[in-house]
């Protein structure tokens, strides 16, 4: 099979983007998605064009590094993967298929289909994290974890931070990412202790980011590779509503004795 | 010759890690954070030393070439971890783990390493207990445990199909605290591309920033590598497409040994390939041995039927067969080889004739259908996803893969290398796996060095460095670092060549799979190390990056990768040559068990089984760099002493 593609170019962040149109060589059905753009880059190049940049790694579908809009939906054509698991098999001969970057103010573009999401990682330095010291855990089997809590939190922690659900949000909104990231500590009882300040701090950051507001479209669920749940942003929010109500902590001053 | 001095405690087995934490000196609070340490990679091993360290005190830069500290390679585990707990008091003690390692690694371990190992298991799974990992767990709300290849007990603990990913997202989110708090700086996109090495010790290092190309010097007191295996010397793998050895490669130019490079993994159970265009191998988790039975048709004719077909009398479970007392759980390289057997004799099924069934048809019988699916359901899905086949209704297609490196730099006890203040962790280091590593190990290995073992060795090193006395980064050491990097960059940018590095990578990984895969011979090897250095040579004249070096160039990456696993791959087929015996998942076919041979005639192992050599090649080999490419590298020799386990002849029959 052969088809073409009609590719989103940048040169850089600053740079002004277009579309370019690409014939691909012959590509066999069972290859996977960034498999085919390997063989156009090899092609390109031998034909001393630049080669196509674009985001991959594990190419399995966990590392959440390949991000790229295809035919207008982040990750492609099926529902539950990522882009590194769509196969060839899914398009036709002599199909256009047209390719993007994730578009949102808090992911700028680096290069052709690259962008930067490191405002993931810094709404999760604010808060996304359970405090314990290495070395003072107690037995495990002491702090026993309802089934039942453990898979919903499961359910949540599959989150890969890929971003598509900002990617395919109207306002660019990463509430999916942030209450999947809510919703898996604040469901196990080693997360209660900073539940509220938790998602305080964390949906502070993502609004600083520059991520859009929820309107609920449920966008984001139906893109998302690992099918996180939009309840996920019902728990964040009723969370964050007894956030706000308690207020903060109050600031204990001065020291113990001696 | 390089000095190689393990540093293993003296005493008895059991309290050698105990009475080391004790002698070992202390650095008070006030002074650690005057040490400032670098730590390369942010997989298990790089985010949870990072994060203790800081809350240790010490001052941590940490770096990364992905975009985000989440993402390193460790993220894609499917299976689980290893602990001692007996939670199931099925007769498992640190002991156990500790001899499953050693025996499992066919006696080519340190017996210190692995004890520790063992002994340290049980904190880890506390520890990422109290993060909110979110490990499976049974209705009474205790922790879940299944089996694992190599072990007779239920010792691993897992979260669905991505015990990986969980751990992971724990030790990251360690990580994000102490960034978070200020106790971590947190470089992403920046690729090592050279150690520092000043007066004899490791003080800095040069890194590109792979969004912009810019190139800096880093100094520090220490330097820590927790940067992976090198698999992708094979090009096909199950290790993500960026996994590269280039920051050991590099360490290894400045002087740190490399310790047994040819011991690599095959996973037995991955998807086959399917054609020239392939850029990964994707594993189906050894869990599936639980509960899937692996076979092949007795008879070659029977091989393109379809397998309903294949009349239960007509089937070869041939794991089952020669490995009765461990059957589909035998350990991965007994499990690779016998696969190989078979479709070496023409019994392989699928399109390439390389392939044996993994079939849940039993299983389903017997659990039902629900059950497999709430075990395994996501790698059912995933398997689905690659093939279009459903492995419900017909067996999946497996076939061995390249999967994990046992070897790695050399490192004493306490994870230094034979540069001082060079620390090496995970899969990065060669210590604690010898030449096979048994499943559920390795995020063992990467938490225990990370958490535990680290944070409690550097003193050994830091409490002798002067507080506050690291060079500065503009002494000639740096700058002529920096300046070899550019070198590379230039050279390459503006070479008039013709091909890819991709095209290189290509062409070494089928050398490699051809000649150092799952069965190596005398004249194999040295034809590779023949044709490896003519491609060597090739690839600097006539390798092509395009594009500018300032900003992102991903074939620029790629082409600095490519250059150090040809060199690699020379080495690996040198150690491979050297090794005249066979073990684990080095397997020279001159030395294998014969009909003729007692241990065969008496049951204890199978005809085709390694061959050890233990007279002549219980030692660890520690390569040293001769000083250019092209030049033999020295051979340093560690010998391995075993004081508690009887070096024996490995069955699992």
């Amino acid at each position: 099979m052969k088809v073409s593609l009609k590719v989103w170019r940048q040169k850089n962040a600053n740079a002004a983007g277009e579309f370019k149109t690409y014939a691909s060589p012959e590509l066999n059905p069972n290859m996977s998605f960034l498999e085919m753009l390997d063989v156009v880059n090899e092609e390109l190049s031998n034909r001393g064009e630049d080669p196509i940049a674009f985001d991959h790694d594990c190419r399995e579908g966990i590392c959440g590094t390949c991000s790229l809009v295809i035919d207008g939906k982040p990750h492609g054509p099926h529902k539950g993967v990522a882009t590194c698991q769509t196969y060839m098999r899914s398009f036709s001969n002599g199909d256009q298929i047209v390719i993007e970057p994730w578009r949102a103010k808090a992911f700028p573009i680096v290069k052709d289909l690259v962008c930067d999401r490191k405002s993931f990682d810094r709404i999760q330095q604010a808060g996304g994290f359970i405090s314990v010291r290495t070395g003072s855990a107690p037995d495990a089997n002491s702090i026993p974890v309802p089934k039942e809590n453990a898979d919903l939190a499961m359910d949540a922690a599959q989150c890969i931070g890929c971003g598509a659900c900002v990617a395919a949000c109207k306002n660019a909104s990463a509430m999916l990412f942030v209450s999947a990231k809510v919703s898996h500590l604040g469901l196990m009882p080693q997360g209660q202790p900073e539940r509220y300040k938790r998602v305080k701090a964390m949906v502070d950051q993502m609004d600083t980011e520059g991520f859009g507001a929820c309107t609920v479209t449920g966008s984001c669920e139906a893109v998302c590779p690992k099918e996180i749940s939009l309840d996920f942003i019902a728990r964040m929010n009723r969370d964050y509503a007894v956030a706000l109500i308690q207020g903060d902590p109050k600031q204990v001053v001065g020291g113990g004795a001696g | 010759m390089a000095t190689l001095n393990s540093q293993i405690p003296a005493g008895p087995l059991s309290d050698k890690w105990e009475k080391h934490k004790f002698s070992s000196k202390l650095i008070n609070p006030a002074n650690k954070r005057k040490y400032k340490v670098i730590v390369v990679g942010a997989g298990l091993a790089g985010a949870s030393a990072s994060a203790t360290l800081a809350e240790l005190g010490y001052e941590v830069h940490n770096f990364v070439f992905h975009d985000s500290p989440r993402r390193a390679h460790s993220v894609a585990a499917q299976g689980g971890i290893n602990a001692a707990k007996n939670y199931q008091n099925d007769g498992d003690s640190v002991h156990r783990l500790f001899y499953d390692t050693i025996k499992g690694g066919d006696y080519r371990a340190r017996e210190a390493n692995v004890h520790r190992l063992a002994e340290v298991s049980v904190n880890i799974i506390d520890q990422c207990a109290a993060q909110g990992v979110p490990f499976a767990r049974e209705y009474g709300g205790l922790l879940d445990n299944r089996s694992f290849g190599g072990a007779q007990v239920s010792r691993t603990f897992y979260a669905r199909g991505q015990t990986g990913q969980q751990l992971l997202l724990g030790a990251y989110s360690a990580l994000n605290k102490m960034i978070g708090a200020g106790g971590v700086k947190s470089y992403t996109h920046s690729e090592m591309l050279d150690l520092v090495v000043v007066d004899g010790h490791a003080k800095g290092i040069i890194v590109r920033n792979l969004q912009t190309g810019e190139i800096t010097r880093h100094s520090a007191d220490a330097v820590v590598l927790a940067t992976g295996g090198y698999g992708n010397v094979y090009n096909l793998s199950t290790y993500a497409r960026g996994s590269n050895v280039t920051a050991s490669w590099r360490a290894y130019k400045r002087g740190a040994c490399f310790g047994n490079p040819c011991y690599t993994q095959i996973h037995p159970t991955c998807i086959p390939v399917s054609g020239d265009y392939q850029s990964k191998l994707t594993l189906m988790s050894e869990s599936l041995r639980n509960d899937g039975r692996i076979w092949v048709p007795k008879r070659k004719e029977d091989c393109k039927k379809n397998p309903a077909d294949i009349a239960e009398g007509d089937r070869d479970y041939y794991l089952e067969r020669m490995y009765s007392a461990f059957g589909n759980l035998a350990p991965r390289d007994v499990a690779s080889r016998a696969a190989k057997y078979v479709c070496d004799e023409g019994r392989g099924i699928g399109d390439t004739g390389l392939g044996v069934y993994l079939d849940f048809g039993d299983s389903i019988r017997r659990l039902g259908e629900g059950k497999v699916r709430e075990r395994y359901g996501n790698l059912f899905s995933m398997y689905h996803e690659i093939t279009n086949e459903d492995a419900y209704k017909t067996p999946m297609r497996i076939y061995p893969a390249v999967h994990y490196t046992m070897g790695g730099l050399w490192v004493d006890y306490n994870l230094m290398s034979n540069i001082p203040g060079l620390f090496v962790l995970g899969e990065a280091n060669f210590s604690d796996h010898g030449a096979n590593r048994l499943g559920a190990s390795a995020l063992m290995q990467g938490l225990s060095d990370g958490y535990f073992v680290l944070p409690s060795t550097i003193t050994t090193y830091l409490a002798n460095v002067k507080a506050g006395g690291r060079p500065a980064t503009d002494r000639g050491e740096f700058k002529q670092a920096e300046e070899e990097v550019r070198n590379f960059t230039r050279r390459v940018t503006s070479n008039n060549g013709k091909r890819t590095p991709d095209s290189f990578h290509k062409q070494l990984g089928k050398i490699m799979w051809d000649y150092c895969g799952m069965a190596r011979t005398e004249t194999g090897l040295q034809k590779a190390i023949q044709l490896i250095g003519d491609l060597r040579e090739e690839f600097r004249t006539n390798v092509k990056v395009l594009g500018e070096p300032d900003g992102l160039n991903q074939p620029l990456e790629k082409a600095g990768r490519v250059a150090d696993f040809i060199e690699l791959g020379e080495l690996m087929c040198r150690d491979a040559l050297m090794r005249e015996e066979s073990c684990g998942g080095h397997f020279r076919e001159e030395y294998q068990y014969t009909p003729n041979d007692p241990e065969v005639q008496q049951g204890v192992v199978n005809t085709g089984d390694v061959k050890r050599r233990d007279d002549q090649f219980a030692f660890v080999a520690a390569w040293e760099y001769a000083g250019a490419p092209d030049k033999a590298p020295i051979l340093n020799k560690e010998p391995l002493i075993y004081e508690e386990v009887k070096m024996s002849t490995r069955s699992y029959k």
